[in-house]
């Protein structure tokens, strides 16, 4: 519980933004920075500094893909799947990479190490297919390179 | 220091007059790093001090040649430029040994110049003209001084001191500008209707969560050119009367977001953002508000929601935001190619932007060209310009020497350009007559292999998915169209769907509340327009022409070809193939996901696909 509690940082960061209106988009980022993800303690805590009510929070936090409301894995496997990237064979490298990892999207592999989602357009369409580890952009793939990429992540 | 209407133009002059060194350019957008562009910079680096050169490396925005990335850029002090494509970094090392050092290009990775400021002996300008890229690819975006020496920030200095507010709406309203994201609202009216309400307090917007899937623009323009933007939403603050201005953008595009970070922080610190502006009584600032995923918050007025800090849901319009937008004020929202054209038009005049593209559609539209295409990448070329001169001039034609089918622009919310359609003009109208339209600008080419069903499908599987779930007609329409689809792509439709979709597609585009619902049925009304047979073929004959619908597919071993080399049997994931060394192999029908794998594997051509 207490690893979940919002650090110093992160309540400066609320204060900083707590008179600005519209600021609660920009303050869950920031958390799921933090975190990784939104851990409903920390909703609860937002909730309190900025004084809205927890179903507006999850109403926000629901709506919108980006915010997570599970911890993902350490590594997170992003495979876009934008149109260029889908007719050039992403939903090959998802089913692939489904198989190596032996879970489905969106789920966690029981060593707690790799996560992987499909995601919308990340703007690389020349290097379609792609991917991004961590935030680092694999262009141009095939089903092949996959293994290698994986163990170069592996703890 | 803090320029002003008094040092303006002489720092402009010293910069623009600055002397000539031979340059070294490195490609350094999104697409450039992750194909390697940073260590071929670092390689740039060490050899040009290692050899003690006098050459200026510097990291710019996206060159536009997507195909050949990593991209780089050598400009000589006599004017001469040569792009080289595909670098890593011992080609690098022997561009500074051969190229840098002997004055003599090399001959082989070269490609053709993207920044064409292509004109034949009339000044007209061959295939690409660039006014929203004019400085992608040619400025290093993390200096402000570069884009200064480029006539940057002259657009407001003129706006400021030697234009009235009425003359510049008019000038935009003359130029014929029209909005980039989409629907193609003209600006000018835009920023005349916020102009003319009065209110205490009035908001300036960009757009720039691009969600449209294959298009990339505004992500190269602020990767590459952020200083544009800024000045064009400062242009317009003071035009209309407003001090404050915020960019929407997405969170997916963290280096846009650090380059737009870095070209305010500049820009206060020339006095040219934030109090008192180049020295005069006019104050305006930008915030940037992240976009968190949700593709309906490019439609305006969920996007303003979204920056209110809540659901991104849209609202009925009227009113409009220019009338009512941001916390109920007026506000101007246009998305970041419509801002990059602002200062051009400022600089060059009306009549210059209105004698470029059709009589409709002035001016010239950033396409990202991508899918079965030889040279995918980012291109700019005036309104009116043919999809033939796009996909066989600019694009280099179809990858692999397959054929063309259909060219997708616009996104979910778009349709198809069939090959019927090569020679038309491109532009707002013509797109919408022939049912497609011009969207954001995504241009994804299809050959021969891609199923249009299974296209249809992905377009709407996202609409679905990105449905704010506000109104119904939206809400259940998607679905159930999705459903049919998704049937029809199994084997499992009927006739009767066709005219089922028809019918939905129909009261969606009628009733849905805003955008994203109205235009939700344009993949499949598009498709089934042209390529009905494709979909009879589905339905009626239960197999799909372009063997992408798995369910459809068979795949069988052909006795005659067959040598038993086991590589078949060996690659199947559910072991259905069966067949002993040397021996025919056989597939089990009834046990075979249509994964394709042995097809694949296959060296002598044994496995049928049909």
């Amino acid at each position: 519980m207490s690893e979940k509690k919002l650090p110093d940082e992160l309540i400066n960061f609320i204060n900083e933004w707590k008179t600005k209106p519209g600021n609660l988009i920009m303050v869950l980022h920031r958390v799921q920075e933090h975190f990784g993800y939104i851990p409903r303690e920390a909703a609860f805590e937002v909730a309190h500094h900025l004084d809205i009510p927890v179903a507006k929070i999850y109403g926000v936090m629901t709506f919108y893909h980006l915010f997570k409301l599970t911890k993902p894995g350490r590594n997170q496997i992003a495979v876009c799947m934008g149109t260029a990237c889908y007719l050039k064979g992403g939903e090959d490298l998802i089913l692939e990479l489904e198989r190596q990892l032996g879970v489905g999207l969106n789920t966690v592999t029981p060593d707690g190490e790799f996560s992987v989602e499909a995601v919308r357009c990340i703007g690389c369409c020349g290097l379609a297919p792609v991917m991004t580890v961590n935030g680092e952009v694999f262009g141009n793939l095939q089903v092949n390179r996959l293994s290698g990429i994986l163990k170069k992540y592996k703890g | 220091m803090k320029l002003t209407k008094e040092t303006f133009a002489s720092y402009q002059e010293t910069l623009r007059n600055a002397g000539r060194r031979t340059t070294v350019l490195v490609g350094m957008g999104t697409c450039g790093i992750a194909a390697g562009a940073e260590a071929v910079y670092k390689r740039f680096e060490k050899e040009i001090a290692a050899k003690g050169l006098d050459a200026e490396l510097k990291p710019t925005g996206c060159l536009g040649l997507c195909y050949s990335e990593p991209t780089v850029e050598i400009k000589t002090p006599d004017g001469k430029s040569t792009v080289y494509g595909k670098v890593d970094a011992a080609f690098a090392e022997r561009i500074v040994s051969e190229h840098l050092e002997t004055g003599n290009a090399l001959t082989v990775n070269i490609y053709e110049t993207p920044a064409a400021d292509l004109f034949d002996d009339n000044g007209k300008p061959l295939k690409q003209q660039r006014i929203v890229l004019r400085n992608c690819g040619v400025i290093n975006p993390e200096k402000i001084d570069e884009y200064i020496a480029r006539d940057g920030y002259a657009a407001l200095e003129n706006a400021l001191f030697d234009m009235t507010p009425d003359q510049v709406v008019q000038k935009i309203i003359d130029s014929g500008l029209r909005g980039r994201g989409g629907a193609g609202f003209p600006t000018g009216r835009k920023w005349q209707f916020t102009k003319n309400t009065p209110s205490d307090q009035k908001y300036i917007v960009c757009n720039a969560d691009e969600g449209d899937p294959g298009a990339y623009m505004d992500r190269s323009v602020l990767e590459g050119d952020p200083h544009s933007v800024l000045e064009a939403m400062t242009i317009a603050g003071h035009t209309v009367g407003a001090s404050k201005g915020f960019i929407y953008i997405r969170a997916e595009y963290p280096l846009a977001i650090d380059r737009l970070n870095t070209a305010m922080k500049q820009a206060r610190e020339y006095g040219l953002l934030g109090e008192n502006i180049l020295g005069s009584d006019f104050s305006f600032g930008i915030e940037i508000r992240l976009g968190a995923g949700a593709f309906v918050c490019g439609e305006e007025t969920a996007l303003l929601a979204s920056i209110e800090g809540k659901r991104g849901m849209p609202a009925p319009r009227p009113p409009f935001p220019a009338v009512k937008g941001l916390w109920g004020k007026p506000t101007v929202i246009n998305n970041v190619e419509t801002w990059a054209n602002i200062p051009m038009i400022i600089l060059k005049g009306s009549e210059w932007f209105s004698s470029i593209g059709t009589e409709n559609s002035s001016g010239t539209k950033v396409f990202a060209l991508t899918g079965k295409i030889n040279n995918s990448g980012l291109i700019e070329v005036p309104m009116g310009t043919t999809l033939r001169n796009i996909i066989y001039d600019i694009g280099g034609g179809i990858a692999n020497g397959r054929k063309f089918k259909a060219a997708q622009t616009g996104g979910p919310s778009g349709g198809c350009i069939t090959p019927e359609f090569l020679d038309t003009p491109i532009d707002y109208e013509s797109l919408q007559t022939i049912g497609s339209m011009m969207g954001s600008g995504g241009m994804i080419i299809m050959d021969e292999d891609d199923c249009m069903i299974d296209v249809t499908k992905f377009y709407l599987e996202f609409t679905v998915d990105e449905s704010c779930g506000k109104c119904a007609p939206c809400r259940i329409g998607g679905r159930t169209c999705y459903n049919i689809l998704d049937r029809i792509s199994k084997g499992k439709g009927e006739p009767e769907d066709l005219r089922k979709l028809k019918d939905i597609g129909h009261a969606m585009r009628k009733a849905s509340l805003c955008g994203l619902g109205q235009t939700a049925p344009n993949p499949f009304m598009s498709t089934m327009k042209y390529f009905e047979e494709e979909y009879r073929a589905h339905i009626v004959d239960k197999k799909c022409p372009a063997g992408k619908c798995k369910d459809l597919l068979t795949y069988s071993i052909d006795a005659e070809k067959c040598v038993g080399c086991t590589a078949c049997a060996r690659k199947c994931p559910v072991s259905c193939i069966s067949g002993e060394v040397k021996k025919l192999h056989v597939i089990d029908q009834s046990q075979c996901i249509k994964c394709g794998q042995c097809f694949t594997v296959c060296k002598f051509d044994a496995v049928k696909k049909g």
